[in-house]
């Protein structure tokens, strides 16, 4: 992900000096994100966007 | 007086001592604790000296003084206390418009006499396992301080295990109230999902955000905790508190929950079990994914929540959150869409597993608590970021809203380590229950630190 273009997106602009360690988080986040999509959800399976237990 | 908050209450509602000398005691302790410890942002002994004293008006003129009648009691620093600057461990807040009322749930303790004493120290904006914090320093663990506290809610753990008061607030969207509760030894509640108030809490991620106690015995905890649901309180746990485990089934989280290298958490979860006559294990299916899902919805509900900030003044964010604010805010929501699915499948299963059981049991932590500025922990043999992996153990059960009773477990010539109570929605009663039923057995325990 080109992380400027991503935060311009959002009204952002990361300053140079953290961008590596913003690069950094995103590619460990991706890494957690790619294990948990490899699971076969049913594709009947809907969002929990307001959370009850 | 180092009691207990019954202790206390007890004392206070029958003349033994007054409101004013117990909150002039605890707060000459903070005063004496507090730089060694850095558990308390702010203390307010103005405040604290005025509820006391109504406190003491009340039993004078012979009225109820309440149940929490003169126990002293702080608030991990997000919560809203009217007239100082709702800091939630940041400080781009201490500017901030001062709250003209306190948030519900230091309503709720003052409405039943307990008594104010201050804000207690957090990760910045509760991202953290830790209480490392830049702008105002780290909280030492009362135990051993060269080790930390635990977080986000260490200044709330550590007062308690520290005895400057009996009882104290914190929040839990991943493990923030069980994880300290675990590195200081003392018990704590993360309630059900929803079922405490949040307002005037700074939330961090609202669709994981719990707000809950921290006390050193499961009898306070009870009763803390009835207090907090609300007038008339809707469930009393305190009533129910010594009616013992019988028919209660439970069993040991095994598979994901079980690091053959984690040795203190699986001997206290063995305690824990032996003592309660556990033998059967269950699998939680897919914990780690859930567990992946919980770390990449907080990324994004955080970052967003922060977007406005984080726009204008990223720079003055505690470098330990910073770069995972921004990175949150920039979650495709691919991700959040699947995780947010997968937490629905997830919540299916957990519900099928408590058709069969009440309490599942697991180690709150995968090690004591760890040296303050330590940047790794062994995770199944494998060296891991320390930060990010504290809460493997805690992040795939709040993830669909269960409550936890966190026991604290201690061992000779050793650091404390918690063991986690789990139970299905709304069944805090049950998980009160057991964790005095440690208490009473001898197994789970929560003195004040020798520091």
């Amino acid at each position: 992900m080109d992380i400027n273009n991503a935060a311009a997106e959002i009204g952002l602009t990361i300053d140079p000096a953290y961008q590596a360690g913003v690069q950094e988080q995103l590619t460990r986040l991706r890494a957690v994100a790619e294990f948990l999509m490899e699971f076969p959800l049913p594709q009947d399976v809907e969002p929990a966007p307001v959370f009850q237990p | 007086m180092i009691g207990n908050a019954l202790a206390v209450a007890h004392a206070v509602r029958s003349g033994d001592i007054s409101a004013l000398e117990v909150t002039g005691a605890a707060l000459a302790r903070i005063d004496a604790s507090n730089g060694g410890l850095n558990c308390f942002t702010a203390v307010l002994a103005e405040r604290a000296l005025a509820e006391a004293a109504a406190v003491d008006g009340k039993i004078a003129r012979g009225e109820d003084p309440g149940p929490l009648a003169g126990v002293p009691f702080a608030a991990k620093n997000l919560f809203d206390i009217r007239g100082i600057p709702t800091l939630a461990g940041s400080l781009i807040r201490a500017g901030a418009a001062r709250p003209e009322r306190d948030a519900d749930l230091i309503e709720a303790l003052n409405g039943a006499g307990a008594v104010l004493t201050g804000a207690l120290n957090m990760d910045e904006f509760a991202y953290g396992f830790v209480t490392e914090n830049s702008h105002y320093g780290a909280t030492r663990n009362p135990h051993d301080r060269t080790r930390v506290a635990g977080g986000s809610s260490g200044g709330s753990a550590a007062a308690v295990a520290a005895g400057m008061v009996p009882l104290t607030l914190g929040t839990d969207t991943n493990g923030s109230i069980r994880v300290p509760a675990s590195f200081c030894g003392i018990f704590g509640l993360k309630p059900t999902f929803g079922r405490l108030s949040r307002r005037g809490a700074f939330l961090f991620s609202s669709s994981l955000d719990t707000v809950g106690p921290f006390a050193r015995s499961a009898e306070d905890l009870a009763a803390v905790y009835d207090v907090l649901q609300g007038s008339p309180c809707p469930e009393t746990c305190l009533s129910q508190l010594k009616q013992g485990i019988g028919g209660l089934r439970m069993a040991v989280a095994g598979g994901y929950f079980m690091d053959p290298g984690a040795t203190q958490a699986n001997e206290a979860v063995g305690a824990v079990a032996g003592a309660l006559g556990v033998d059967r294990m269950i699998e939680l299916p897919e914990a780690a994914r859930a567990r992946a899902a919980a770390y990449v919805i907080t990324a994004s509900e955080g970052g967003l929540h922060h977007l406005a900030d984080l726009r204008t003044e990223a720079s003055r964010y505690d470098p330990n959150t910073r770069d995972r604010f921004l990175a949150g805010a920039l979650v495709p929501a691919a991700w959040v869409s699947f995780g947010q699915r997968f937490r629905s499948w997830y919540r299916e299963q957990i519900r099928e597993i408590f058709r069969s059981v009440d309490v599942i049991l697991a180690p709150a932590t995968p090690t004591p608590a760890i040296l303050i500025g330590q940047n790794t922990i062994v995770v199944n043999g494998v060296e891991m970021p320390a930060r990010a992996n504290i809460g493997i153990f805690t992040q795939p059960i709040s993830f669909v809203g269960l409550p936890v009773v966190t026991v604290p477990i201690q061992s000779p010539g050793k650091l404390p380590i918690g063991v986690q109570l789990i139970g299905a929605p709304y069944q805090e009663a049950k998980l009160l229950r057991v964790a005095w039923d440690l208490e009473n057995a001898g197994i789970a325990s929560a003195p004040v630190a020798n520091y």
